[in-house]
């Protein structure tokens, strides 16, 4: 296949359309580690270097460029096997803004890994959204592993959703840390349904290091059968108005296992964080109600779900 | 013969009788009130007809349409056209009105999930979208609960503590809604101690302590009620509730 081929594969597998690309959006097109689609906007400075081991890619948001519209990155692997590794260096400098929406997609895996080591450094004032959407194929047959180390200059933000509802998760094993300096903001989601012999490790930790640094990191996890979890939450607070939050749900069917360890370290009188965290099996007021309308049970807990990873 | 009998039935929560020996008859088509002081047993037998989990141990018999309940399951039951109206509906954190309402609706168009708000007196523009969590108030999410009562479109309807936590403007509306699924042939049990709904009904069955006490017109029932029931200090078990 050539490149067009391959990305309208990766695209359809997600089931979007690639002749719908609005034209004056930003994209990058990824399969394996070759890059095979680009398109870039002012202010947007991309550079790639294809290695045997892996992709290198260095993208700069430069100083005070506002992108109107979401960039969008494409990672896919569509053979049933194959190793992604992208290394990034992204810079937002300062008062820029921008938001990316990534599809990652492995709709035929039997053995693939998908990795990733990013370092991203948000400047002061900047803002920053990253969507990270992942399409699985229903063998789970992909190992994910995304690390980045992130820093957050004063007034800056950063939000973060990780979503994988669609396929089988294979093995995840996500580890991401931020350090907030003063005035800046924090928010990392993550919304995955696990199920068969799914394996999900999460590791969020936000540092908060300067004065009214705030964070709320939350977890949204759905198990079913053997599928297991395990989320740590981590908020560290060590300044003056350092506000922290840290949320996780977990429902769980059959066989299942789920934990929950929020850890919550705050060391200035001026600072507070607080945690939450919920692990059971579906509301039942929830299920009765939907069993009441003639739902089986199976459909009512689909249900239930998907409200919860909505 | 009624669309719903219940038969001798006899349930025992915790050792005590919290339904005993009860008796009744619901007529198809027809609005009847289940009266009663707090802890009667209302809720509970309203809990034994859905089949409710800690409420299917019952001696005794649920006849529906000439089918007995017994070991047939909530979804089953609902299945062959019973529902229950909670006395406090469920939230749905995460879910639309839209995909909550039509989840359980026997006609699964957004015309047809329209349709049932506006009856229930909800702009379909307003909520169609919005979630089911704790934005929504007692009485809007209680008439978004009758509003998915009517697009199931069921038989009969148990529908518990109707006025509960819901305004004056919600309740005459819920009232309007409960003449209409009459008039569509919809057999309506209301569970209360209220007199306004009991006067909605047209027939009354008065209990406590999960015996039936009396039985008739609604104006005998409420005289009854209103001289012996609301003054009277006779100590009901209590209604188990969640805990089960």
């Amino acid at each position: 296949m050539n490149d067009k081929e391959i990305t309208r594969e990766l695209y359809e597998s997600i089931g979007v359309d690639v002749h719908k690309h609005e034209p004056d959006a930003a994209r990058l097109v990824v399969h394996g580690n070759e890059v095979v689609g680009a398109h870039l906007v002012p202010g947007l400075k991309v550079e790639t270097a294809e290695k045997t081991d892996g992709i290198e890619a260095e993208i700069r948001i430069t100083r005070g460029v506002k992108i109107e519209k979401p960039v969008q990155l494409c990672f896919g692997v569509l053979p049933e096997t194959g190793l992604q590794h992208i290394r990034l260096n992204l810079d937002v400098e300062q008062d820029a803004k921008a938001s990316v929406v990534a599809h990652c997609t492995f709709p035929n895996a039997v053995e693939v890994e998908h990795k990733m080591d990013a370092t991203i450094q948000i400047g002061p004032g900047a803002e920053y959204g990253y969507f990270e959407r992942h399409v699985h194929g229903p063998h789970g047959g992909v190992n994910v592993i995304p690390k980045a180390k992130i820093n957050l200059e004063e007034r800056a933000r950063f939000k973060t959703e990780f979503e994988l509802i669609k396929g089988r998760v294979g093995k995840l094993d996500i580890d991401y840390e931020v350090t907030c300096h003063a005035e800046s903001v924090l928010e990392l989601m993550a919304r995955i349904s696990g199920r068969g012999d799914d394996s999900i490790v999460i590791h969020e930790t936000g540092h908060l290091l300067g004065e009214n640094a705030r964070a709320v990191l939350q977890s949204y996890i759905a198990l079913r059968e053997t599928a297991k979890a395990v989320v740590y939450n981590t908020i560290t607070a060590h300044a003056r108005g350092a506000r922290g939050h840290v949320d996780c749900k977990e429902i769980v069917q059959g066989e299942a296992l789920a934990k929950a360890v929020p850890i919550v370290e705050v060391n200035h009188p001026g600072a507070h964080v607080t945690h939450e965290a919920a692990i059971g099996s579906v509301d039942s007021k929830q299920l009765q109600t939907l069993l009441s309308r003639g739902l089986n049970e199976d459909e009512a807990t689909d249900l239930i779900i998907e409200g919860m990873l909505s | 013969m009624g669309i719903l009998e219940v038969r001798d039935v006899v349930l025992k929560l915790g050792g005590k009788d919290v339904i005993n020996h009860l008796t009744i008859d619901f007529w198809e088509g027809h609005i009847h009130a289940l009266v009663g002081p707090n802890g009667a047993g209302k809720s509970t037998l309203a809990n034994v007809i859905m089949g409710l989990p800690g409420y299917t141990d019952y001696e005794g018999d649920i006849i529906f349409k000439e089918e007995s309940l017994k070991d047939l399951p909530i979804d089953e039951r609902a299945r062959r056209g019973i529902t229950l109206g909670w006395q406090e509906p469920a939230r749905f954190e995460g879910l639309t009105v839209y995909r909550f309402i039509i989840a359980g609706a026997k006609v699964k168009t957004s015309e047809r999930v329209k349709e049932v708000l506006a009856e229930v007196g909800l702009s379909p523009e307003n909520y169609m979208n919005r979630a089911m969590d704790k934005t929504l108030s007692g009485g809007e999410r209680k008439r978004i609960e009758v509003a998915s009562i009517l697009a199931m479109e069921p038989k009969l309807v148990l529908m518990d503590e109707p006025d509960s936590g819901i305004d004056v403007e919600a309740i005459e509306r819920i009232f309007s809604t409960i003449k209409g699924l009459k008039a569509k042939g919809t057999t309506v049990v209301l569970i209360t101690h209220s007199l306004a709904v009991l006067e909605q009904a047209e027939h009354a069955f008065l209990i406590c302590h999960g015996q039936l006490i009396d039985k008739g017109s609604v104006g005998e029932i409420e005289k009854y009620f209103k001289s012996k029931c609301i003054s009277c200090n006779h100590q009901n078990v209590p209604d188990f509730g969640d805990a089960l």
